[in-house]
C-alpha cells in the first residue's frame, strides 16, 4: 500500500541534504568540542558553523544562540530560565490558554512554586488580541511567553505587537517559534522578541536537537548543572552531528522559504477546498487568513475525529486529531475547547499539515479518501447515536 | 485487545489463518481519576492500564498488524459506570459487564469497527455462534470449557450484533487457549486472568463508589440507615445500601443466634433487611427487557435452565410469557437461594442460549 504523510507538525522526515550532512558527521566528526586537541577543534568549528547558520536563519548573532534538546528544552530553558530569578519576589506572568503542552505544563509547575499566571483567552479566531496581554501586565509580571504559530490550527499571533507591549513595561518576552520556523520568515529583531524556541524535528532536522535565541542582555538561570558549555546556559558535551543538522536544515528553510511556502499554500488551500466541497458538515476551526501556509485544522460534524485518524490510516494516510498522550486518555484538543468549540465538534476534528514531500496528487487522493471516510462513517452512527 | 491471554490468542488466531485484522484496545476508564483507590499511586493490571496497552500492543507488533487505543471513556462511564452505582444506590446488584457488551463492545466499538471498514469483531469470549437455517437466526452457545463460559454476560446481544462477530476461542478450554498462546510465541500466554471488574481495584466496589462521590461532590452521609429483621426490628446500623447485596452475610455486623443474611434492601427507606437462609429462598423470578438470541420469543410455556447468577448452576424452570412480550416469568422446579434484583436471568437449553432479561 502506498503511504502518505500529512501530518508535518507532529514532525516531519530528514531532508536528504540533512542526512548527507549527518551520517558522515556521526561517524566522523566524534570529537568532544571542548577537548584541546584536533579532534576536539573540529568538533568546536563544526558546532560554530553551525551556530552562524542558525543566526542567518533568526537574523541574530551566533552569540544569542544556544543549542539545546529540542522544542521542550528551550520552552523550559526560557520559562524557568526567566521566572526562577529572584525566587523571594512576588512574580507574575503571562501566557496564553493555547500554548504547547510544553509550555503549559512550565506555567503549572511555576504556580506550584508559588508564581501567579494570567492565562490570556483567545478568540474564537484562535488569535490573542495584544490587548488582553497589556491588560493583564502588573508590576510584578517577570515574563510573558506566547507562541509565534499554533501547532494544532496553525494561526499566527501577532508577536511584534505583543513584543513592543512587552518592551514597554520592561517585561521579558519569550515566544515559542517551533510551529513558525520553516514555514513563515524569522527575524528574532524584527520581532522584538527576547527569547524564541526552535526544533529540529519540524524543519525537516533529527529528533533530539533544537535551540533558543537569547537577546543578548537577557540572562536566563540554568535548568541543568555540570558545565559551563553554551556560555553557562546550557552544559552537556554538545551534540555537534545534531547541532550541524540543524544548521543544514535552518540554512536550507531559509533559502527555499518563499517558494516553498508559496507551494505549500496553494496545497493546503487545494486540500482544504476539495475537503469543505465534497464532504458535508465540514467546518474550518480557526481563521482562514492569518495561518501559517501549512495547516488546516477541520471539523466533521457527527465524527469521531479518532474514528477518521484510523480509517484514513488504514488507507495510508497520516494525518492526526486533537492531541494525545501516552495514557492512551485522550483529551479534546485544548486549543480548539479554548477557541470555544463544544467537546463534540473537539472530537469531531482533525488535523492536516503539509510538507515539503506532499504533492498535488496525494492532495487530491487523500480529499478523495477523507470524503469515503466521512460518508462511511456517518451512514455508520446513527446506529449507535439513536441507541444512546 | 485488551492485554489478556484471550484476546491476544484471538489476534494470533486469526491472524494465522489469513484473516486481514487489526487489533484495538479501547480506552475505558481512566485509572488516575480516583487516586486514593490505588495505594502509593501505582495502578497496575485490570482495565486500560499502561501495562494492558504495552501488552497488547507488543502482541500486535508481534503479529505485524495495525493497532490502534480507541477512547471510550465518555460513553463507557455514562452507559456502564453510572448505571453500576446508581444500580447500588437502588438496591440491586447490577452486571457492568452486560452493560459494557451491549452498549459499548458490541455496539460502540462494533459500529467503529464498521465505519473503519471492518467487516466482523472477534474478541477473546468463551462462547460459540453459529446459523441456523432453519429458524434463520444466528444461535448462541456456551463456550466448550464450562468454568469459562461467558455467555450468562452476552444475554443482551441481538441478531445485528451476533451476525458482525466471531467468538474463535468459543471450541477450546482455557487451558488450551493458554498452550495456543504458547506455541504462537505470546508474550501473555502466562498473564493471570483478570477476575474483577475492569474499572473497580482490588473488587473493592463500594470503595470506589465512595471515591466516585467524593469525586463528584456528593455527600455519602446521607446514605446510612438501619439494617432490620423481616419484622422490622432493628438491629444495628449500615453505611449505605450499596455495601449490602442479597445472600450477603459478612460485614453485617450485628449480633444474632443464627447466621442472618441480607433479604433484600429498600433504599428508599435506607434499610437493610436480614433474615435466615431460608427467607432467601425464591420458587420464582420475573426478568424483564428480555432479548431472545437463539429462538423467537416464545408464546407458550417452556422448559429451560434458569442462570440468575454467573457463578449459578442453571436451575430447571418453566418459562412463562406474560401479557408483555418484555417480560417473562419463570418458576423453578426447585426454590433457588439470592434471586437478586439487578443480576441477569439467562435461560438455557443444555447448551444452546435462548436468551436472558433482567431480574426484577
Amino acid at each position: 500500500m502506498n503511504r502518505f504523510y500529512f501530518d508535518h507538525n507532529a514532525t516531519t522526515p530528514l531532508r536528504p541534504e540533512v542526512l548527507q550532512t549527518l551520517a558522515p558527521a556521526l561517524a566522523e566528526v566524534y570529537g568532544n568540542a571542548s577537548s584541546i586537541h584536533y579532534y576536539g577543534q573540529i568538533a568546536k568549528q563544526r558546532l560554530e558553523m553551525a551556530r552562524r547558520q542558525l543566526a542567518g536563519l533568526l537574523k541574530c548573532d551566533p552569540r544569542e544562540v544556544v543549542f539545546v534538546s529540542g522544542g521542550t528544552e528551550a520552552d523550559n530553558l526560557a520559562i524557568f530560565g526567566i521566572a526562577r530569578q529572584n525566587e523571594s519576589a512576588r512574580r507574575h506572568a503571562i501566557t496564553t490558554s493555547i500554548e504547547h503542552p510544553a509550555v503549559l505544563s512550565a506555567f503549572a509547575q511555576l504556580e506550584r512554586e508559588g508564581v501567579d499566571v494570567t492565562y490570556a483567552r483567545v478568540g474564537s479566531d484562535g488569535i490573542v488580541d495584544p490587548n488582553e496581554i497589556r491588560r493583564a501586565i502588573r508590576p510584578d509580571t517577570v515574563l510573558i511567553s506566547v507562541m509565534h504559530a499554533n501547532n494544532e490550527i496553525g494561526t499566527m499571533q501577532p508577536i511584534e505587537e505583543i513584543a513592543a507591549i512587552a518592551k514597554d513595561a520592561g517585561v521579558a518576552f519569550h515566544s515559542d517559534g517551533v510551529q513558525a520556523a520553516g514555514k513563515i520568515p524569522i527575524d528574532a529583531k524584527a520581532l522584538g522578541v527576547d527569547l524564541y524556541s526552535i526544533s529540529g524535528h519540524k524543519i525537516y532536522a533529527p529528533k533530539g536537537i533544537g535551540a533558543l535565541y537569547v537577546r543578548n542582555g537577557i540572562t536566563v538561570s540554568k535548568l541543568l548543572h555540570g558545565g559551563r558549555h553554551e556560555r553557562d546556559r546550557r552544559p552537556g558535551t554538545e551534540n555537534v552531528p545534531g547541532a550541524m543538522a540543524l544548521g543544514c536544515a535552518a540554512e536550507l528553510s531559509e533559502r527555499d522559504a518563499v517558494s516553498e511556502n508559496r507551494r505549500i499554500a496553494a496545497l493546503r488551500d487545494r486540500l482544504e477546498q476539495g475537503i469543505v466541497d465534497r464532504a458535508p458538515a465540514v467546518g474550518i476551526n480557526g481563521a482562514r487568513d492569518s495561518r501559517v501556509p501549512n495547516t488546516t485544522n477541520l471539523h466533521f460534524d457527527g465524527i469521531e475525529g479518532e474514528a477518521m485518524v484510523i480509517s484514513l490510516d488504514l488507507k495510508g494516510f497520516a494525518v492526526s486529531s486533537g492531541s494525545a498522550c501516552s495514557s492512551g486518555a485522550v483529551e479534546p484538543s485544548h486549543v480548539l475547547l479554548a477557541m470555544g468549540l463544544s467537546r463534540e465538534l473537539a472530537r469531531s476534528s482533525l488535523r492536516f499539515s503539509l510538507g515539503r514531500d506532499n504533492t498535488e496528487a496525494q492532495v487530491d487522493a487523500l480529499i478523495e479518501a477523507v470524503a469515503e471516510s466521512a460518508a462511511h462513517l456517518r451512514k455508520i452512527s446513527p446506529t449507535y447515536t439513536a441507541r444512546a | 485487545m485488551s492485554g489478556g491471554v484471550d484476546s491476544s490468542a484471538v489476534a494470533a488466531l486469526l491472524h494465522r489463518d489469513g484473516h486481514n485484522i487489526v487489533g484495538l484496545t479501547m480506552q475505558l476508564w481512566n485509572q488516575r481519576r480516583l487516586p486514593e483507590l490505588a495505594p502509593d499511586g501505582v495502578v497496575t493490571g485490570r482495565c486500560c492500564s499502561l501495562d494492558d496497552v504495552y501488552d497488547a500492543h507488543y502482541v500486535a507488533q508481534r503479529l505485524g498488524v495495525p493497532y490502534y487505543v480507541v477512547n471510550f471513556e465518555d460513553r463507557f462511564e455514562t452507559q456502564v459506570v453510572k448505571p453500576f452505582i446508581d444500580e447500588y444506590l437502588a438496591g440491586r446488584t447490577p452486571i457492568p459487564c452486560t452493560l459494557c457488551n451491549n452498549f459499548i463492545k458490541f455496539d460502540q466499538f462494533l459500529d467503529m469497527a464498521a465505519g473503519v471498514g471492518a467487516d466482523k469483531i472477534a474478541t477473546g469470549h468463551y462462547a460459540r455462534i453459529s446459523y441456523d437455517d432453519a429458524s434463520g437466526r444466528y444461535q448462541m452457545r456456551k463456550g466448550r470449557d464450562e468454568t469459562k463460559d461467558q455467555t450468562y454476560f452476552l444475554f443482551g446481544l441481538t441478531q445485528p450484533q451476533l451476525a458482525r462477530t466471531m467468538f474463535p476461542l468459543g471450541g477450546y478450554t482455557k487451558p488450551q487457549v493458554r498452550e495456543l498462546a504458547r506455541e504462537l510465541g505470546l508474550p501473555v500466554a502466562e498473564k493471570p486472568d483478570s477476575q474483577e471488574i475492569c474499572f473497580v481495584p482490588n473488587g473493592d466496589y463500594a470503595a470506589f463508589i465512595e471515591a466516585y462521590f467524593r469525586e463528584q461532590g456528593i455527600d455519602s452521609q446521607q446514605t446510612r440507615g438501619e439494617i432490620v429483621d423481616t419484622s422490622g426490628r432493628v438491629l444495628g446500623e449500615h453505611a449505605g445500601v450499596h455495601h449490602y447485596t442479597v445472600g450477603q452475610r459478612r460485614g453485617l455486623r450485628v449480633a444474632a443466634r443464627e447466621p442472618l443474611y441480607v433479604i433484600a434492601t429498600r433504599p428508599a427507606e435506607q434499610k437493610v433487611i436480614v433474615g435466615r437462609n431460608e427467607d432467601l429462598l425464591r420458587s420464582r423470578l420475573v426478568a424483564k427487557e428480555m432479548n431472545w438470541i437463539s429462538i423467537a420469543a416464545p408464546d407458550a410455556p417452556r422448559r429451560a435452565q434458569v442462570k440468575i447468577r454467573n457463578k449459578h448452576v442453571a436451575a430447571q424452570a418453566m418459562i412463562h410469557p406474560t401479557s408483555d412480550p418484555t417480560r417473562v416469568e419463570a418458576i423453578f422446579a426447585e426454590p433457588q437461594r439470592a434471586v437478586t434484583p439487578g443480576q441477569g436471568a439467562v435461560f438455557y437449553d443444555g447448551d444452546l442460549v435462548l436468551g436472558g432479561g433482567w431480574i426484577e
